[in-house]
């Protein structure tokens, strides 16, 4: 799936290379908006579900840093275990999310598809 | 081998149909293992074979007296433990400020063993755990070096070399019961399930390693050698464009679980996030979620296109998170690197700015001929392996290499880190000799290439030219292939390996198999004469004192007295407190009216000295003199200065040349107090400097001897009393003297000790 992608996107990009450095910005439009193409046509609906756990645990650690770093970090034991445990769970599940991903296949033989679901 | 060589053919053929079989080599190792560590425990057995069963050194003490306190307490009191009986005034927060890996060891096989009805006592296990571990250490190097290469030689060369290589069994005898003892085993395991969770990419393996990281945490302060290198493996792995997934799950993985490991440890605590040392660790874990994020979005996107949003995203993110770093470090967030680690980069920091490490022997710089002692033909072998390395270069490789490189620079530095580098040395070495001998000690396989090459050879023109010559010059005499050069060659290495056993043997035999707690020496008859000093006088101390009179003494012996003869001190080996520890030094090199204060303060009720002049003895205390006076000199420049205590010609003198400063000094009159007195007139002599004493041994009048051992080794002097009708000691002690002896004293003390 990986190869099929830059052929769809390579006409954009080619054009966008004539223009000037002015248009550095709708560039960067282009390019995010690609990866979210991407991510939206090859994901499957499964690991899907996953990012969304680890979307979930991004805005946890974030609210928590946050709140550290404006009210200071007076319980810093809590503040520690809850960034850490959200860090942590973030790092399993994305290890998890490329151990079962498709096109890590050659990496990763032993390892099923659908070890998270079990 | 060569008796399968000079049997007929069956046998032969019988042994190499039994050597294929893979249960019958499963089996051989087993075996091999098994033996290899075996010979591990025994050599390691001289000092309890020649002494006796006893704990070694100054700091295996101190961990054996909190073993005992732990097998005694229970765990949670040992947790919690605040012992008042050490660094008096101030105590110390035992539970809190050492690793207690090694105590809650030895406390789960003693009840492991109680359980299982074992009567044991928890001393044995204490001296014999070193020697149980390096059995597994051997073990673990063995598994580590599989990993490295598929010649299963390799392997078991390496654990034959991990387990008696002098460099290891220096820490690891029996009796010499430190954190070391376990945690050079944790090392090399923690390593091999780095090697194999990176190989696998495997969360098991890397959650694995994590535990066992956690482990090594609590045993030792060296744990920072696996947190420095695993993360500079992981960066080295990506400069070199070989950031894989695998990489991703078993670092993050690492990282996450070990750093809550090690947090657990009440004196690691937050130091995870908080100082320099660690930080590499974090920094790799994000940049590693940064690669990671690259590599999907490399996948997503056209090149081009990713070559435009890698500038801007990641020197973005780059620069901020360089500039939080300096800005937390500035703002006092994160603890910048600690003295103790800069003297790793500057050998000259210590002796300049913190004399106390800078003191301590093991921290000296390493001589060159230390690396050839400590590890015989392997250094030279070394070199060879990590060759072997670059061969290969797969991502273990790599790691065997970048860990070559620092723990040789550490070992460089510091005697002890030699302990660091001997388990990648053995490894190295096990590849670069175990690619040798299988070379050379194939004994059929080489003959059919040899037979094919020529062969193919022989099919080109050549042949027509060959034919004519004789068939002996057509076959090389010397050659790779010749048997000659494969016995030659084999042959020197069974010789180099039979060198190197009993290279260990002698080294493990003579210098590192001394308890230093007990001496040895021999008579003129050539039997051994047992110098039992340092037990005696504590024992003296331990049977003669009240239970909390308080001992004082230089650190070095500190955690002696504290665990054999049962007293309180006023500093020991943990020198957490330099002021404290200069204090004493202070006391020690001031004069009597300075050093008197000082010590009813600190409501000293005996002094204990190590005087080795009678003997011979080179450890005592005048040579540590210096260190006590440049540790006081930090703390009180203007009271304490060391140019006082040479003579005006800059020599460190004790004879009757000394300088005054010298003579006047507390630790002077203590070591030659009465000691003139065993010799006759004018020869007066000390032994380990080699100087000849005044005839009349200096007086002490706030102290008074209370012990000296046999050989004079340890001496301890009571601390006197106020004086009854209020007069000084001086005068006090001149009028008790002059009772005896009218003028020559009454002329005399005056002059000694007014004299300002």
């Amino acid at each position: 799936m990986a190869p099929k992608k830059p052929a769809t996107a390579a006409g954009p990009a080619s054009s966008s290379a004539t223009s000037t450095s002015t248009s550095s910005t709708r560039q960067l439009d282009k390019i995010a908006l690609n990866i979210v193409q991407h991510y939206q046509k090859t994901t499957p609906q499964r690991t899907k579900l996953l990012d969304t756990f680890m979307a979930f645990l991004v805005i946890v650690g974030g609210i928590q840093f946050a709140y550290c770093v404006l009210a200071g970090n007076y319980p810093f034991n809590a503040f520690l275990s809850g960034f850490s445990a959200t860090v942590g769970q973030f790092v399993l599940t994305a290890s998890l999310r490329i151990q079962t991903t498709e096109a890590n296949k050659s990496e990763f033989p032993s390892v099923s598809p659908e070890r998270s679901f079990v | 081998m060569a008796a399968g060589k000079g049997a007929s053919s069956t046998p032969t053929e019988l042994l190499v149909s039994l050597g294929r079989n893979q249960s019958t080599k499963t089996l051989l190792k087993v075996i091999i293992l098994a033996l290899i560590a075996a010979a591990a425990v025994a050599s390691r057995l001289f000092s309890v074979i020649r002494f006796e069963s006893i704990i070694h050194e100054f700091d295996p003490w101190f961990n054996f007296r909190a073993t005992k306190y732990l097998v005694a307490n229970g765990f949670y009191q040992f947790w919690d433990w605040f012992d008042d009986r050490t660094w008096h005034p101030l105590g110390r927060v035992t539970g809190g400020t050492l690793y207690p890996g090694l105590m809650v060891t030895s406390g789960v096989i003693y009840h492991l063993l109680r359980f299982l009805t074992v009567p044991v006592d928890i001393r044995n296990i204490c001296v014999l755990l070193a020697p149980a571990f390096s059995g597994l250490t051997a073990y673990a190097a063995y598994l580590l070096t599989n990993e490295m290469t598929t010649s299963s030689s390799a392997g078991l060369l390496a654990a034959a070399f991990m387990g008696i290589t002098p460099g290891y069994i220096s820490r690891s005898v029996a009796g010499s019961y430190d954190n070391e003892a376990i945690a050079i085993f944790l090392l090399v395991f923690t390593f091999f399930l780095w090697i194999k969770a990176l190989k696998l990419g495997s969360v098991l393996w890397g959650a694995l390693c994590a535990l066992f990281y956690g482990y090594m945490v609590a045993s030792w302060g060296g744990y920072a050698f696996i947190t420095c290198l695993v993360p500079l493996h992981a960066f080295v792995l990506i400069c070199m464009g070989r950031f894989s997934m695998r990489l991703y799950v078993a670092y993050t993985t690492w990282y996450a679980l070990g750093t809550l490991a090690s947090m657990q440890i009440p004196f690691v605590g937050f130091l995870p996030v908080r100082t320099s040392e660690h930080m590499p660790a974090l920094g790799i874990f994000g940049f590693l979620q940064l690669v990671a994020f690259l590599e999907y979005v490399r996948s997503a996107i056209p090149s081009r296109q990713f070559q435009t949003f890698l500038y801007v995203g990641l020197g973005g993110i780059f620069g901020v998170g360089l500039l939080g770093l300096v800005g937390l470090t500035a703002g006092g967030y994160i603890a910048p690197w600690s003295g103790r680690f800069y003297s790793l980069w500057d050998t000259g920091y210590a002796k300049i700015h913190i004399p106390i490490i800078a003191s301590v022997s093991e921290h000296q710089p390493t001589a060159w001929p230390a690396f050839f002692f400590d590890l015989n033909m392997l250094i030279w072998l070394f070199p060879a392996g990590v060759y072997m390395c670059f061969q290969r270069l797969e991502d273990e490789h790599v790691f065997i290499i970048v860990y070559a490189l620092f723990g040789s620079y550490f070992a460089g530095v510091m005697v002890r880190l030699m302990l660091t580098l001997t388990p990648v040395v053995c490894v190295a070495a096990a590849i670069a000799a175990s690619q040798l001998l299988d070379a050379y000690l194939q004994y059929k396989s080489p003959e059919i290439v040899e037979s094919k090459e020529e062969e193919s050879a022989d099919g080109t023109p050549k042949k027509a030219s060959k034919q004519g010559s004789l068939r002996s010059t057509s076959q090389p005499v010397v050659g790779i292939y010749n048997v000659l050069s494969k016995a030659f060659i084999a042959g020197a290495m069974t010789l180099f390996l039979l060198i190197f056993v009993q290279h260990c043997t002698w080294v493990t035999s003579n210098a590192y198999s001394s308890p230093s707690v007990v001496l040895a020496s021999r008579m003129p008859d050539g039997s051994q004469h047992i110098i039992d000093d340092y037990r005696e006088a504590y024992q003296w101390l331990r049977q003669n004192t009240k239970e909390d009179a308080k001992i004082m003494s230089w650190w070095d012996y500190g955690y002696q007295i504290g665990g054999m003869a049962d007293r309180p001190t006023l500093v020991d080996n943990n020198t957490w407190n330099n002021t404290h520890i200069a204090t004493v030094g202070k006391a020690m090199s001031s004069r009597e009216e300075v050093a008197y204060p000082i010590m009813r303060q600190h409501e000293v009720d005996y002094v204990l000295v190590v005087f080795g002049g009678l003997l011979g003895y080179s450890g005592d205390d005048i040579n540590k003199f210096l260190w006590m006076v440049r540790i006081a000199e930090g703390i009180w420049p203007d009271e304490v200065k060391e140019r006082d205590f040479f003579t005006p010609r800059g020599e460190y003198k004790v004879d009757a040349e000394a300088s005054e400063t010298m003579k006047n000094s507390l630790m002077y009159k203590m070591s030659y107090h009465n000691y003139a007195s065993l010799f006759p007139p004018g020869q007066a002599q000390d032994r380990v400097r080699g100087a000849r004493l005044p005839d009349q041994s200096p007086i002490l009048n706030s102290l008074e001897e209370a012990y000296t051992s046999e050989n004079w080794i340890i001496r301890i002097y009571k601390v006197k009393d106020l004086d009854n009708v209020g007069r000084d000691h001086a005068a006090a002690a001149s009028f008790e003297r002059g009772h005896k002896k009218k003028k020559a004293i009454k002329k005399r003390g005056p002059r000694v000790l007014r004299v300002e």
